[in-house]
């Protein structure tokens, strides 16, 4: 069956008609080139939205506090409620659904950074070691804070990227001691995030930052992660609850949005991805439809030229055809047609992502990608070749039924003079 | 070569039968040379078919060449089509996007013989058919005359045993009915037993024995010299 001289009786064949062979082959190409598009600006809107969430762990959570606007047991409205360290160790250890804490203490003012000559205005964050993996802070030399700088409240931080060529220019800043308002602290990491935003900030302990700058027992923001759960309605429920502890033990009504703020990242996390998600399976749907349709078209067609080619068939069996070298011949160039005119398709698709995926790039890369809610919309290696195994089968598929029809051709019937 | 014993055969078509075949006795020795007459739907078609393994039969037996031909399978029966039997038709049945030598060479490609080979065998047919230069041209762009030899010379490319050719000469005017049936009898001289089946008396008196089919049976078989003897009396009719 798959001797030289088959091939050359298809191509004589395909040569001979060419019209038919492009038009069946067309719609084949058209239905891969749009499921490569589709499944190419569906993983473009994929990472799109997981780039969108990358800034931070999607489970993150930040509370802050505010004035009652509602009165509450006796307590009138306008009353500032302040969280403390004893809600760190609550949320730490008692709350439900929490995973890892971290408190913030806010410097007042502007706080001048020296080294040397070299002086400069940065925004200074004070946390806990867990807000490396919340805030997904990179580290290029160094370390970040650890426990140890808490309980001890060490004098240490870590400084962006900007603070670091700004004091320190081309010198190596591990270990060397900055002043940051007047007080002098240990340089003991360099931080750097590619998206620029942060490189102008600086971590320090939380610890050590309350007890220098006079905060007390005062914490003005919580971040915190919670646990992976899988519905938005479980994160809801999480944050719910915490909202309700410090409630009681704030004495505020629960439903004061201004006495307590909060944002659930995974809440809406959940939500925007089951809304992806929902998009594609919209696009697998009419990938596959457009697939089918595919199938359909080119047996269709094959049909038709079978019932064309039926005295041709009738010729070719009274001269020695067998019905399998009639199912050969059938089968193979609709599998031939298929797979060209797919793998063209497959081509000029995989080519119109990747050429929109360079032209994405070069604008995020001048800078102007901010907005864009679209990243890498191309087609991986493994999704071309099934396809292309998918076309394969296709081709089969559709060259089946025909050829079958063929092969049950009756050549007197087929030779009938009319 | 030919041995046919009370052969039936009918046609059903929903409901009703149409008995053609009636019993038919015959017997064709090797390089013979014979014509199948009888009026229109008395059978002839039917017989060539059954002759040619193209159509089974219901009754009776029909031995080729030594070999019984009965339900056989399509891929055996078309084996054996290719190995004895070598077809001519009124229409000619030519592929029509297949020029002269590809169609010529089609019997050969089912053979399993090299395209080149099958290419120059092809041109060894077509130039004894006095085509050589027409080997390129598609069937659309010959004369009826020429497609009838491009016919026959894919007929004779596998060497059959037998040459089955229905109303070859039915579409073709007389001069080329003529020429084709000199080039039939010049394949029969080579020894080749050749069964044409044909309407017109003067194409049949070329012939060595004339079968008369009448009703699904064999009238008469008139054999050589009865020929003249034959005609005479059509004539008088
Ligand atoms: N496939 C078929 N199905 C049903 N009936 C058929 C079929 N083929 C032939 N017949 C019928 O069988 C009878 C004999 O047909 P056949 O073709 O053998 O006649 P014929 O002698 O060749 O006639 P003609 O000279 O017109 O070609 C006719 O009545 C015809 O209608
Ligand atoms: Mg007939």
């Amino acid at each position: 069956m798959f001797d030289i001289d088959i091939w050359q009786e298809i191509f004589s064949t395909i040569r001979k008609n060419k019209l038919r062979t492009f038009l069946t082959g067309f719609s084949v190409a058209w239905g891969i080139f749009m499921l490569m598009v589709l499944l190419g600006s569906g993983n473009g809107l994929q990472n799109g939205v997981r780039e969108q969430f990358s800034d931070n762990a999607e489970n993150i959570m930040w509370m802050w506090t505010g004035e009652t606007s509602i009165p509450f047991k006796g307590y009138k409205e306008g009353r500032e409620i302040r969280f403390n360290n004893e809600d760190y160790d609550y949320l730490l250890d008692k709350a439900e659904g929490v995973d890892q804490v971290s408190a913030r203490f806010f410097l007042r003012g502007d706080i001048t950074y020296s080294y040397g000559k070299e002086y400069g205005s940065f925004t200074t964050s004070t946390c806990y070691p867990a807000l490396a993996d919340m805030e997904k802070i990179k580290i290029s030399s160094g370390r970040f804070l650890n426990d140890l700088d808490m309980m001890e409240f060490r004098k240490v931080v870590v400084i962006g990227d900007d603070i670091r060529k700004a004091l320190f220019k081309e010198e190596d800043p591990l270990g060397k001691y900055i002043n940051i308002g007047n007080v002098p602290f240990m340089v003991i990491g360099v931080s750097h995030d590619p998206r620029s935003q942060d490189n102008r900030q600086s971590y320090m302990p939380f610890t050590t930052a309350q007890r220098i700058y006079g905060g007390g027992n005062r914490v003005h923001t919580f971040a915190i992660t919670t646990e992976m759960v899988q519905t938005a309605e479980e994160a809801t429920a999480i944050s719910d609850n915490i909202r309700q502890q410090m409630a009681m033990r704030h004495s505020f009504d629960p439903t004061d949005q201004k006495a307590m703020g909060s944002f659930n990242m995974l809440t809406e996390y959940i939500r925007t991805m089951k809304i992806f998600q929902a998009i594609k399976m919209f696009v697998w749907i009419i990938g596959i439809g457009t697939l089918i349709a595919g199938i359909v078209g080119v047996s269709n067609i094959m049909l038709i030229l079978v019932k064309e080619r039926t005295r041709e068939i009738g010729i070719r069996k009274a001269l020695g055809a067998s019905p399998a070298s009639v199912i050969g011949l059938i089968l193979l160039e609709s599998i031939l047609i298929t797979t060209i005119a797919g793998y063209i398709g497959l081509v000029m698709g995989v080519g119109l992502m990747e050429g929109f995926n360079y032209a994405l790039e070069q604008m995020i890369s001048s800078g102007g990608g901010d907005q864009i809610f679209f990243r890498n919309p191309t087609v991986d290696f493994g999704t071309a070749i099934s396809a292309t195994l998918i076309l394969i089968l296709s081709g089969a598929l559709a060259g089946y039924i025909p050829a079958r029809k063929a092969a049950s051709v009756k050549p007197i019937e087929a030779l009938h003079d009319e | 070569m030919i041995v046919l014993d009370s052969i039936h055969k009918s046609y059903v078509t929903g409901t009703n039968s149409l008995h053609v075949l009636k019993g038919i006795d015959l017997e064709i020795g090797a390089g013979e040379f014979v014509s199948v007459m009888g009026s229109s739907g008395s059978g002839k078609s039917t017989l060539l078919n059954i002759l040619g393994i193209l159509d089974d039969y219901d009754s009776g037996s029909y031995v080729l060449n030594g070999k019984k031909i009965k339900g056989l399978n399509e891929t055996k029966a078309a084996m054996l089509r290719n190995e004895m039997i070598g077809f001519v038709f009124q229409s000619f049945n030519l592929i029509s996007f297949k020029n002269a030598r590809e169609n010529v060479a089609l019997p050969l490609y089912y053979q399993k013989v090299s395209r080149r080979k099958r290419n120059v065998i092809a041109m060894e047919y077509l130039d004894r058919m006095g085509l050589k230069d027409w080997a390129d041209h598609l069937p659309s762009e010959l004369s009826g005359g020429q497609k009838q030899r491009v016919a026959i010379a894919r007929a004779l490319i596998s060497n059959p045993k037998v040459i089955l050719a229905d109303e070859p000469t039915g579409a073709l005017d007389t001069v080329t009915s003529f020429e084709v049936m000199d080039i039939l009898k010049e394949v029969n001289d080579q020894g080749i037993t050749v069964i044409i089946v044909t309407h017109e008396h003067d194409i049949a008196s070329m012939t060595r024995k004339i079968i008369r089919l009448r009703d699904g049976i064999i009238a008469e078989v008139i054999v050589n010299g009865d020929l003249q003897l034959y005609r005479d009396r059509v004539l008088a009719e």
